[in-house]
């Protein structure tokens, strides 16, 4: 394949070409308007920055794995309601702690426990609905998204009980906000996030094979089923740890996916996978740069996604029907 | 030889195949005919290692396709399923490359890359090599998914309907073609097919499978199964043999 491929367009270059376009956004959003005490500034944007990318590449990089293994290109694993479930699990620590208590929680150990719930229900989700083989995705997501209606009604519930400053803090935490994040809950997301990327790319030939879809797959020898379950243990780990970071950005990971295959324009996962991550980062830095630098808003970049998210799934969904 | 035993298969309640026992000649084309429904594809499916049966065995050069690892099995006997799908973006060598995979498991060489080369000539995709597949026809994309299977270089190539969506001239040079592949010789390959012309069965199968309602009918030289009688237990309609050539041309009435 290597051989005849050598004709086509290189997809390499434009993944090199994406990598630059990301790193001189970076530089923009850690050194423009850079004012006043440069040394705290500067350790405050690297954070912030730090969170922006590895959450985009995370998002990116999960939907492209999650969208192979489902054979789906309208997915996001955020479907089966890992968002829900963070948005519930926010509710009820809230009503249960009162919003001063929640608020003086320990970040980072909210972090951890948040992503370990998180690992384990996807996890639970994706295992033990697979256990008849990796034919049952349709049925595990269904499942997920009957589960996802399930919690949202009840947050939605416990949200009606609440009084109104307590809903405020639950509004708050049910978008992503990348604008205090845990300095130690990141050293930790980086160590997870970039681990799981390196063992997806790692897998990337086999997924190319995945891609031509189960039965095809199985006939040509691969062991199809073992590399969903395998996939799906990586999605479970990279959305979790997202979410747990900085909270749900359910669309993000469909514009990122989308992006990433046009600008790859390829099959092959291994330009995909990273052409996703690096488009989700650019999405991320890019929008936050903006909002927060140019137009001076606040935590208003997650709800911006989500609105040209749901218009490119709507997009998606249409373009098919009329394929 | 593939040899099948007592083979029975059910899709939760529903049986089948039916105590299928069959012993498949290592060289020539063997046709398997028979009504929708009849489990034809089912069978090719169970011999592949791909569907395990309820009961009963499958050999394959006495190899085992279930007790042995996938790509092993993979090395052993090709099958082209129905209506695949296939990754938009992909080209047709690309797609025929990953007949390869068996063989080097994403780390293509160059012995891949010349049998990747060989199978597009065989199957008249130089022209189409670097054109995405969802770009193609559909006699085009059965073409380059026929050159994978090839491309797999096993000594068994099992197609189901390979002939679905083919122009009367590309049907008979696709046969011609597996009629070439399957003569003996050091690259010479047995292929198993599944068709529903019958006159292309009559015209190039060496062998022929007739089943019915999971059972095996009859299976013979093309000659003792294509006969009216047979043909009309297998199908229940009417039809007439007519000599045309030295070979038999399949009338339905």
């Amino acid at each position: 394949m290597a051989e005849t491929a050598g004709t086509f367009p290189r997809p390499a270059r434009r993944l090199w070409a994406l990598a630059g376009l990301l790193a001189a956004l970076s530089l923009l959003f850690l050194f423009w308007h850079l004012r006043g005490p440069t040394g705290f500034i500067l350790s405050l944007r690297a954070t912030r920055l730090a969170a922006l990318i590895l959450v985009g590449a995370a998002t990116g990089m999960a939907t492209v794995l999650f969208q192979t293994v489902a054979a789906n290109r309208l997915l996001t694993p955020g479907i089966v309601g890992i968002d829900a479930l963070f948005i519930f699990l926010q509710t009820a620590l809230v009503a249960t702690l009162g919003g001063l208590g929640y608020a003086l929680l320990p970040e980072f150990g909210r972090f951890l426990a948040e992503t370990a719930l998180l690992t384990l229900a996807a996890t639970a989700l994706f295992g033990l609905l697979l256990r008849r083989g990796a034919g049952d995705v349709t049925r595990m997501i269904l499942t997920g998204v009957i589960l996802g209606v399930l919690l949202r009604g009840l947050a939605e519930l416990a949200q009606r009980m609440l009084d109104p400053s307590e809903f405020a803090v639950v509004q708050q935490a049910m978008f992503a906000s990348f604008g205090s994040v845990p300095t130690g809950a990141l050293w930790m997301a980086a160590v997870v996030l970039v681990g799981a990327g390196a063992l997806a790319i790692a897998m990337a030939p086999a997924l190319d094979v995945a891609a031509l879809g189960r039965p095809t797959a199985r006939g040509l020898g691969l062991a199809h089923d073992r590399l969903a379950v395998a996939a799906l243990m990586l999605v479970a780990a990279m959305v979790a740890v997202a979410t747990a970071l900085v909270g749900p950005v359910t669309f993000l990971g469909l514009i990122a996916a989308a992006l990433g295959r046009v600008l790859a324009g390829t099959y092959r996962h291994a330009v995909l996978l990273p052409a996703a991550g690096l488009s989700g980062a650019a999405i991320l830095v890019a929008g936050q740069f903006v909002f927060e630098r140019l137009l001076g808003l606040h935590s208003t970049l997650a709800v911006l996604v989500e609105f040209f998210g749901g218009l490119l799934f709507l997009a998606l969904v249409l373009n098919r029907r009329s394929a | 030889m593939i040899e099948v035993r007592s083979l029975s298969y059910a899709a939760g309640a529903t049986p089948i195949l039916h105590e299928v026992g069959l012993d498949l000649a290592p060289r020539g084309i063997t046709a398997l005919i028979g009504p929708n429904g009849a489990g034809k594809s089912t069978l090719l499916h169970c011999i592949a290692g791909l569907a395990r049966p309820g009961a009963g065995t499958v050999r394959i050069d006495g190899l085992d396709p279930f007790a042995v690892p996938d790509r092993r099995r993979a090395r052993q006997v090709a099958l082209l399923q129905q209506s695949p799908t296939v990754a938009s973006r992909l080209r047709v060598a690309e797609l025929v490359g990953f007949g390869r995979w068996p063989h080097h498991a994403g780390r293509p060489g160059p012995e891949d890359a010349r049998v990747v080369a060989e199978a597009l000539t065989a199957f008249e995709l130089d022209a189409l090599a670097a054109r995405p597949l969802d770009t193609l026809s559909g006699g085009q994309r059965q073409r380059a998914m026929v050159a994978m299977a090839y491309a797999q270089a096993t000594p068994w190539l099992l197609l189901d309907e390979p002939l679905n969506a083919l122009d009367p001239r590309h049907a008979r040079d696709l046969m011609a073609r597996l009629h070439d592949l399957s003569r003996p010789g050091p690259d010479g390959r047995a292929v198993v097919v599944v068709l529903h012309d019958i006159n292309a069965a009559a015209l190039w199968a060496d062998r022929v499978v007739a089943m019915k309602d999971g059972r095996v009918i009859a299976s013979a030289g093309a000659d003792e199964v294509l006969r009216a009688e047979i043909l009309e237990e297998v199908f229940d309609t009417r039809f007439e043999i007519v000599p045309h050539r030295g070979r038999q041309l399949v009338v339905t009435l």
